[in-house]
């Protein structure tokens, strides 16, 4: 026992773990679990019932009545555990109920209704991990198209503002032209102002270009961020410039510098800004939700709020929409964490 | 490791599905790009590489700017700027008059002066803790601490979460029958209406955004612990320095130009708070809280009666107290580098 504790308590260099490490670990430990609680929570919740869900206080794992199918019975029916007037107690199968009284039968054998007070019958349960949610929310939310609208905005966007931010920052770190310093200078001061205090003139000019309910109005607006030319150009400022002079040499042209040279030398920087991108676009919300008013062109941040905000909420429907529309993003994190977090930690940006 | 080989085949399965498109594509744009070399010449390529980004950046961004001062010093109901009469600054003047700038209810515009003081709470609330909060996680993660990776990345998943999710998960958690009113009354305490009351409201706000965002501002801390030298710390040891000693001499002063940058990174999205706020209560419960973006968002697309113009004077302003607060950060950042 002692060995064992003494095992798990060891450290580095054989120092014995103090109380500072102890409290870290605590400290650790409750983060893990405000952290993920929640997360845990949805996702658990997500797989219960519709009756189920509604009721308090609520359990912790999802649970579902067992079933049995009885001869002469079309439908399953519901098992219970029926304490008898002899004092034993038995599974018995709820034929219907009448008031407060419950008539059963034995799913072995069928034949002799058996009828007690619903006070002695107590539901048999077990945990159950189903998918009726979410067949039923994809089926009634519509939220196969929401999703594919959601995956057209993000990946063409994502391409969309790879290209076009490429193109402007190989210009800019590349190139000695009349007008740079001052294409540089207009584009990082916009970086101050952020888009949620342009709201209306923005809307004035998506409605002008007729791209009012359509996804055009949200792909194309945000490609040209200045975030993104600016994170570009801050790394191909660092590519030696020699490779483009032997290039030239060769009769290379600048299309052909730009995709075949510069491009490939800049992956880094480009899968920091592609990973970026797509998370801004996923979770893009607030543009979505000015530009596209009618349903069939809602993304799934959209599609989520417009079902909250419906009178009768169905939380077991919501809930596991929102274990969808979560996934994607926590696939992407558990493969590329390490590169997601040293991305942010060197360039600042969300 | 089992990872990195996933995040390998992932990848090599990508490039092969997609590179002929990708060698398509690239064909297509040569030729283009090679027949516009042709015409501008070489000296003019620059432009033209720049042109795309530019229109979009012009169009979407630059001109709905200088359009929103329009809108500012215009009244009416309209929408085109062409047939909206020019006020001056009446909508300044109607959003700043007040008879007691303490009393919300005295001004003009009671709203948007009930906007401004609840965003000063959240922000100050909210910023106060945010930074209290990653520094203590940051600090301890740095730690020389088993599975810290596994922490780090349990501390910074919800950064990726999308407001409507964070909103949703927190109020199924909150609302009357969840989980929180569960524990409480097999604690046998009374349910608490969270969702309802003012100023659970504002608190709940405040906890929520600390909760979804402390993971972005921990890794940015995070890395500016990892860029002191640990040679500092060896050396004070052996000068016989106790741990708060080091603390306070060598992690706090080095780690202050990091500290700048996420104080006033953390002022800035404050401000700005609204998808969250929107998605979670809807600026309720009444005007509990009605944030300064809200604000702008009733006035300009929810409200029945939509007054453009106060819409842009109030973003004119709220821009202007995040000018001044960007400058301060790239001042910060310069000091950093």
């Amino acid at each position: 026992m002692n060995s064992t504790l003494s095992y798990l308590t060891r450290k580095k260099g054989g120092k014995k773990l103090g109380l500072t490490d102890v409290l870290s670990y605590v400290y650790l430990i409750s983060g893990v679990v405000i952290m993920f609680g929640p997360i845990l929570w949805l996702i658990l919740s997500s797989f219960k019932t519709s009756g189920e869900i509604v009721k308090f206080p609520p359990r912790f794992l999802p649970y579902r009545q067992q079933t049995a199918v009885v001869e002469g019975y079309p439908e399953p029916l519901p098992l219970y555990s029926v304490t008898l007037a002899d004092g034993t107690t038995q599974t018995l199968a709820q034929v219907r109920r009448v008031g407060l009284e419950a008539q059963l039968v034995d799913p072995v054998n069928p034949g002799n209704l058996i009828k007690v007070n619903i006070n002695q019958r107590q539901p048999l349960e077990s945990v159950y991990f189903g998918l009726e949610n979410y067949k039923e929310g994809i089926e009634s939310f519509n939220f196969g198209l929401y999703l594919w609208n959601s995956i057209v905005v993000t990946v063409t966007a994502t391409l969309l503002t790879l290209l076009v931010n490429s193109m402007a920052a190989f210009a800019l770190s590349k190139y000695k032209f009349r007008g740079r310093q001052t294409i540089f200078m207009v584009m990082i001061s916009t970086l101050m102002v952020p888009l949620s205090v342009v709201l209306v003139p923005v809307f004035l000019v998506i409605t002008n270009v007729g791209w009012n309910n359509n996804l055009l109005g949200i792909i194309v607006p945000a490609a040209a961020t200045p975030t993104g030319v600016f994170l570009l150009r801050q790394y191909m400022l660092t590519i030696p410039d020699e490779l483009i002079d032997a290039a030239r040499i060769d009769g290379a042209s600048e299309w052909r510098i730009y995709s075949q040279i510069i491009l490939p030398l800049a992956k880094p920087a480009l899968a920091v800004l592609t990973i970026f991108s797509v998370m801004w676009r996923w979770n893009d919300f607030l543009w979505p939700l000015i530009v596209l008013s009618r349903s069939e062109y809602f993304t799934l941040q959209v599609g989520l709020a417009s079902f909250q905000g419906e009178l009768n909420v169905q939380w077991n429907l919501i809930l596991a929409m929102t274990v969808l529309t979560l996934l994607p993003i926590t696939f992407i994190f558990g493969l590329l964490q390490e590169n997601i977090t040293t991305g942010i930690a060197t360039t600042g940006l969300k | 490791m089992f990872l990195l080989t996933k995040t390998k085949q992932v990848s090599n399965l990508f490039s092969r599905a997609f590179s002929p498109l990708y060698e398509f594509f690239v064909a297509i744009l040569d030729m283009l790009f090679g027949i516009i070399q042709r015409l501008v010449g070489v000296r003019g390529m620059p432009y033209v590489f720049v042109l795309p980004n530019l229109l979009i950046f012009g169009i979407f961004i630059l001109f709905p700017m200088l359009l929103n001062f329009l809108y500012a010093f215009t009244g009416g109901s309209s929408f085109l700027p062409l047939e909206r009469p020019w006020v001056g600054p009446a909508n300044f003047e109607r959003l700043l008059l007040c008879e007691n700038y303490l009393e919300p209810r005295t001004c003009s515009e009671d709203l948007f002066w009930r906007a401004i003081y609840n965003t000063i709470g959240y922000v100050f609330f909210q910023v106060a803790l945010m930074v209290l909060f990653s520094l203590l996680t940051a600090l301890i993660l740095n730690r020389n601490l088993k599975a810290r990776g596994f922490f780090r990345g349990v501390f910074f998943y919800p950064v990726l979460l999308s407001p409507i999710v964070v909103a949703l998960i927190w109020k199924w958690i909150l609302q009357e029958n969840g989980l929180i009113n569960g524990i409480l009354t097999s604690l046998g305490r009374d349910k608490i209406p969270f969702l309802v009351n003012a100023q659970w409201a504002q608190i709940l706000i405040i906890l929520i955004s600390v909760w979804a965002f402390m993971g972005f501002y921990t890794l940015i801390l995070l890395a500016g612990l990892q860029s002191i030298p640990a040679d500092l710390y060896e050396a004070a040891a052996l000068d016989g320095a106790n741990a708060w000693q080091s603390f306070s001499r060598i992690t706090m002063p080095l780690l202050m130009p990091t500290m700048v940058v996420v104080l006033v990174l953390s002022l800035i999205r404050a401000v700005q708070v609204f998808d969250i706020v929107f998605a979670f209560t809807g600026g309720g419960p009444g005007t509990a809280t009605l944030y300064l973006v809200q604000y702008i968002y009733n006035y300009g697309f929810s409200s029945p009666n939509k007054q453009f113009g106060l819409a842009a004077a109030a973003s004119l302003l709220m821009a202007g107290v995040l000018i001044v607060l960007t400058v301060i950060q790239m001042l910060a950042q310069r000091e950093e580098n």
